[in-house]
């Protein structure tokens, strides 16, 4: 690919970036880093190429501990950041549902 | 070979970028935020398939196999862990990340051509290594493996100095002969250099730091995507960059010091280093009976909850504390300072964990005013916040952090462990206020003992 798009869309994207979370509520900042944190996780599909790419065993071997990395920073990040969601869910009248959110 | 043309990919790449921007933007409201962190797993979810179908893959076994395994470890944590220790967490998932990135890159060199890719090999690795190692050093302060002190020997500065001169020159010469050897000596370089990185900073500041690694993965992995010639990568990698730079410096200035103080005040001597040296000038002491009086009769009750409370585990009693004070008529809000616990914005999860109502936190510029017309004003776990020092001495490592103003109350109740100061190491005349009382003891015990004289009044 050649540079200048590649420097076009890198630019873009530092623009919407800083645009996108701006925005976001300091309530929500941990949440924030954390559903970040799993949005780099998608170096998995680099993992993934080059790990498909791999015909030396000891270069396949590093790959795919990339992999296994990528993915616990991936599925991890989602997961935790889900969790942590849940518990900003609005509730309707204060303490009605105090019961059922405790598990 | 493939199921996809490149066409095709790239649209399914495009709609995967646009899943991360939802999810992201999804966040400016608690009521959109889950949503948009799965439209950002779906996007994830959409990417992977893509990718297996794109391309000609080999080792398709091996690969899912090893998908598995990361899943396997990574969902019991995250599904497990304590919301105090999410800091750890994050840092830990942030670190992998980075180390993945330069890995990708470490075995993409040898088919990078133009001297501009192998330069992104280059950036990638450094990065990325420095993000997995100090990230790694993070969890250690946070987790309490590493002291949480900055640690400092004389001449670091230089070392570092000479760190970045042979990382300058392996880098040089990755670029110029993509030399294997080269390769693993940057690799090995970028982690030395994330460990001393790190370890100099004080704890208080490790909340920054977080999110500056979180900063750096993204860079890591949006020059992973140039090198792979991969957009998905770029655009992602970069959203993250500048959430996490924007971030870093609403931290940095939320606590009044610049990124580069924290990172390198350490060097000078300048970082949160602080003593311990306690005064013996007389308080005035409390125990939870009067405390419960006091709050049971007051119009208006203002709680700043600090990583003290975090670390007694005391959010759930405290949130109840305050049901009970409710529905005595009591008018209760949380006061929560931006960098309250370990991150930032953790209180708040801690909060939300406890049932507390989010509409029940004030931030701190809404609730400063409202001090005047607060009766009491209970601060637990909580002290460099609340410290007047920030305003009223300039010499003070503190001096222009805004603080809330709890000396405005009418009364001021300190939950304290000790008259040990806080992670500032700065004396706090507001503990000397007559209008001050102080309760020693656990934040969780305490609170359950208050509760208990509250109930029984």
């Amino acid at each position: 690919m050649d540079p200048v798009t590649l420097l076009t869309v890198v630019v873009l994207a530092v623009f919407v970036g800083f645009e996108v979370v701006s925005k976001v509520s300091s309530t929500l900042h941990t949440p924030l880093m954390s559903g970040a944190n799993a949005i780099h996780g998608i170096i998995l599909i680099g993992a993934i190429t080059v790990a498909g790419q791999s015909l030396n065993p000891w270069l396949l071997t590093v790959a795919l501990i990339a992999v296994v990395l990528a993915t616990a920073n991936l599925v991890g990040g989602f997961v935790v950041t889900d969790r942590m969601l849940k518990m900003f869910a609005p509730r309707k009248p204060a303490g009605a549902d105090a019961k059922d959110a405790k598990k | 070979m493939s199921l996809l043309s490149p066409e095709w990919t790239g649209l399914l790449y495009l709609v995967a970028a646009v899943c991360f921007i939802l999810a992201l933007r999804g966040l400016s409201s608690p009521k959109t935020a889950r949503r948009g962190n799965l439209i950002g797993a779906a996007g994830a979810l959409l990417a992977v398939v893509t990718v297996f179908l794109s391309a000609r893959i080999e080792n398709i076994p091996a690969i899912l196999i090893s998908i598995a395994v990361g899943s396997a470890i990574a969902a019991p944590v995250s599904r497990r862990v304590e919301m105090t220790q999410m800091p750890q967490l994050v840092a830990l998932f942030n670190g992998v990340g980075g180390g993945a990135a330069a890995l990708v890159a470490m075995l993409e060199l040898g088919n990078s051509g133009e001297p501009w890719a192998k330069v992104a090999v280059v950036f990638t690795m450094l990065v990325g290594a420095v993000s997995f190692s100090g990230s790694a050093v993070t969890v250690g302060k946070l987790q309490g493996l590493i002291s949480s002190r900055p640690l400092v020997f004389p001449g670091l500065a230089l070392v570092m100095g000479a760190i970045v001169l042979v990382a300058l020159v392996a880098g040089g010469f990755v670029v110029a002969t993509g030399a294997a050897l080269w390769a693993v000596i940057l690799l090995a370089i970028g982690l030395i250099a994330g460990a001393l990185l790190v370890l100099p900073v004080g704890g208080a500041d490790v909340p920054i730091v977080i999110s500056l690694l979180n900063a750096f993965t993204g860079l890591a992995v949006a020059a992973s995507g140039i090198v792979l010639g991969n957009l998905l990568l770029v655009v992602a990698g970069t959203l993250v960059g500048a959430s996490g730079t924007i971030l870093t410096r609403a931290m940095a200035s939320a606590m009044g010091r610049g990124v580069s103080g924290i990172l390198f005040g350490a060097f000078k001597g300048g970082s949160t280093a602080g003593s311990t040296t306690q005064s013996d000038r007389p308080v005035r002491t409390s125990n939870p009976e009067d405390v419960a009086v006091l709050l049971n009769y007051a119009q208006r009750v203002v709680i700043v909850p600090g990583y003290g409370l975090a670390v007694a585990q005391g959010q759930h009693t405290i949130a109840e504390l305050a049901t009970t004070l409710e529905a005595r008529g009591v008018e209760v809000v949380f006061a929560i300072h931006p960098v309250a616990g370990r991150m930032p914005g953790h209180m708040n999860v801690l909060l939300a964990e406890a049932n507390v109502p989010y509409e029940s936190l004030r931030e701190m510029a809404e609730v400063n005013p409202e001090f005047k017309n607060t009766d009491v004003a209970l601060v637990v776990g909580a002290n460099d916040v609340v410290n007047p020092a920030a305003k009223t001495s300039p010499g003070s490592p503190i001096y222009g952090m805004p603080i809330l103003d709890v000396g405005e109350a009418r009364q001021v109740v300190f939950l304290k462990r000790s008259m040990r100061p806080g992670f500032a190491g700065i004396e706090n005349e507001l503990l000397y206020d007559p209008k001050t009382s102080l309760l020693f003891g656990d934040a969780k015990d305490s609170l359950t003992k208050m509760l208990g004289a509250v109930n029984a009044l």
